[in-house]
């Protein structure tokens, strides 16, 4: 579906974007992640054809940029980060004014339209209201409308959820789950559980080059490898429990942790062949009289990657 | 061309959404209403010839403030990124806020039509200069507002917009009295550059190809332009 070569953005003497290289299959969701100034926003402006690209190559369903830009333009739908909208139009006009640039020009089938988005986006209530009136949530769900407008193939979405209420976040996840089923949609975010939540495949991004581009499934398996259990205990000071602990395999790496609260003991035990120790571990305390307060088994499966790949280039 | 369309009436409404449209044409009919008609009754003359004079003055003034936001606002906003990324070319966008704003100053111009009517009934005016006037004033109008477009696009700061627009329009409106400290070989070619000479053949009621080519390259350099400006800005 679209095909980026190469893609490089210099901005005077500032690599933004340093030849990335992706791909996006029909229906998929791709989360481009990465921290802040990692080139995300860039990739995606030359993506929908707001920038121009230094060098490399960037094709939409055989359409060539910068030859057809205004085809792609006309298959993509963007919202752009933080919805900068016309703040002087009511709400029902701007969209009336985006159908029409759209090539919608017939008014029932705008209305049509029009209804749809409302129903999706939950605009309703807020048609008559002037933009710059609206929260930021509100914005963004207009800018979402806008960027759906022509039901596009393709949606780029530019960290849609940032600035958000917990709730707001809710809701536009939930809409991009819904309209994923059906179209390919390319969001950047930079919040790792909004990724692993949404998205199909993840590209990680850091100082404008791609670290990493698996499915989110295999990176999280990757992340398990660096599992291990939490436990805290009631009753026994920090040295029996140890102990007891180590009796059990001494090849187990056992770290003393910070308990949440005084008199507790706390552990992370990390196994070496990453396997789950949490059954054998009860079975052993079982045998005294100390309380499990808690047992968990903890992956930070992406945190982990992440961090490892943005710092390490940092 | 539907394009274009969309834009320039979408840029047109929103003069008047807000303020500006209302204050700027109040000004503008009260500072040329003022300096046309203080002196008015004094020469005692049934015509138009000091108000068509008074415009390419005020126009460089007032243009400018007609266009400083068209795109400095959008890039200050980001709205521009929303704009470009709508399958709209750049030549769409150019034209579509330059016919607005030519829109809007004929709109400026609208309410002063009723001068030539009240002048009809106290003496006899000759049609011919008033209509090649306001002909010439469209025409000077359109040219100063693919400056102001031109000024525009160059920042996203409203008020550098608003000063390289005036430094633009005035320079063409007072280049022709400059005339006199200007080397005898470019003499011709300063003259031909500035703008009022051409404005007041049309306000006289001669209608010269030279003057309406003369505006319409004029038109076109500026626009132009703005679209390679647009082209380097991305």
């Amino acid at each position: 579906m679209i095909d980026v070569q190469d893609l490089t953005k210099y901005y005077n003497d500032f690599c933004a974007v340093d030849h990335i290289n992706l791909s996006v299959a029909p229906g998929e969701i791709l989360g481009l992640l990465g921290p802040n100034g990692a080139g995300k926003t860039t990739t995606l402006r030359m993506l929908t054809g707001y920038f121009r690209p230094t060098s490399g190559r960037i094709s939409v369903k055989n359409l060539d940029m910068p030859k057809d830009t205004l085809r792609i333009k006309s298959l993509m739908g963007y919202l752009p980060e933080s919805a900068p909208l016309y703040h002087n139009m009511l709400v029902y006009d701007y969209l009336v004014y985006v159908a029409r640039i759209k090539g919608i020009t017939d008014p029932d089938k705008q209305m049509e339209r029009f209804r749809t988005l409302a129903d999706l986006c939950g605009l309703s209530a807020i048609m008559d209201k002037p933009i710059a009136t609206l929260s930021k949530g509100l914005k963004q769900r207009v800018g979402l409308a806008h960027a759906m407008m022509t039901d596009p193939e393709i949606l780029v979405l530019d960290e849609p959820t940032s600035g958000l209420d917990p709730n707001q976040i809710a809701e536009i996840r939930a809409i991009i789950r819904q309209i994923g089923k059906e179209k390919t949609i390319i969001f950047s975010t930079h919040i790792l559980s909004e990724a692993e939540a949404t998205c199909d495949r993840i590209i990680i991004i850091n100082n404008g080059r791609v670290v990493a581009d698996d499915t989110t499934a295999n990176l999280k398996h990757k992340g398990m490898q660096n599992s291990f259990v939490r436990l805290t205990l009631k009753g026994p000071d920090r040295k029996t429990a140890h102990d007891l602990l180590a009796s059990m395999d001494p090849a187990l790496d056992i770290r003393p942790a910070e308990p949440k609260e005084e008199g507790l003991v706390c552990f992370e035990i990390h196994p070496p062949d990453n396997r789950d120790v949490r059954s054998d571990i009860y079975l052993k305390i079982k045998q005294t009289d100390w309380v499990i307060m808690e047992l968990a088994r903890e992956t930070q499966a992406l945190e982990k990657i992440f961090q490892q790949l943005t710092r390490q280039e940092a | 061309m539907s394009q274009i369309k969309h834009i320039a009436i979408k840029e047109f409404k929103d003069y008047f959404i807000s303020p500006i449209a209302y204050i700027v044409i109040a000004l503008f009919l009260i500072v040329t209403g003022w300096f046309f008609f203080s002196t008015f009754f004094i020469f005692s003359r049934a015509d138009m010839r000091d108000f068509f004079s008074l415009l390419p003055i005020v126009f460089s003034f007032f243009i400018p403030a007609v266009t400083m936001r068209m795109f400095a606002e959008e890039r200050n906003v980001g709205s521009y990124e929303t704009l470009l990324t709508m399958p709209v070319s750049f030549t769409d966008i150019a034209l579509g806020k330059f016919f607005a704003a030519t829109l809007f100053s004929a709109a400026m111009l609208l309410p002063t039509l009723a001068y030539p009517v009240f002048i009809s009934f106290i003496g006899d005016v000759d049609l011919g200069p008033v209509a090649g006037g306001y002909l010439g004033a469209l025409f000077l109008a359109a040219a100063y507002c693919a400056m102001g477009l031109f000024a525009s696009a160059l920042t996203r700061n409203q008020i550098i917009a608003f000063i390289i627009g005036c430094a633009l329009c005035f320079t063409l409106t007072i280049i022709n009295r400059m005339l006199f400290f200007m080397p005898p070989k470019i003499v011709a070619f300063i003259e031909y550059i500035g703008a009022s000479s051409h404005f007041t053949n049309f306000s006289k009621g001669i209608l010269d190809t030279r003057d309406i080519i003369y505006f319409i390259s004029l038109i076109c350099i500026f626009i132009f332009s703005t679209y390679i400006v647009m082209q380097e800005k991305n």
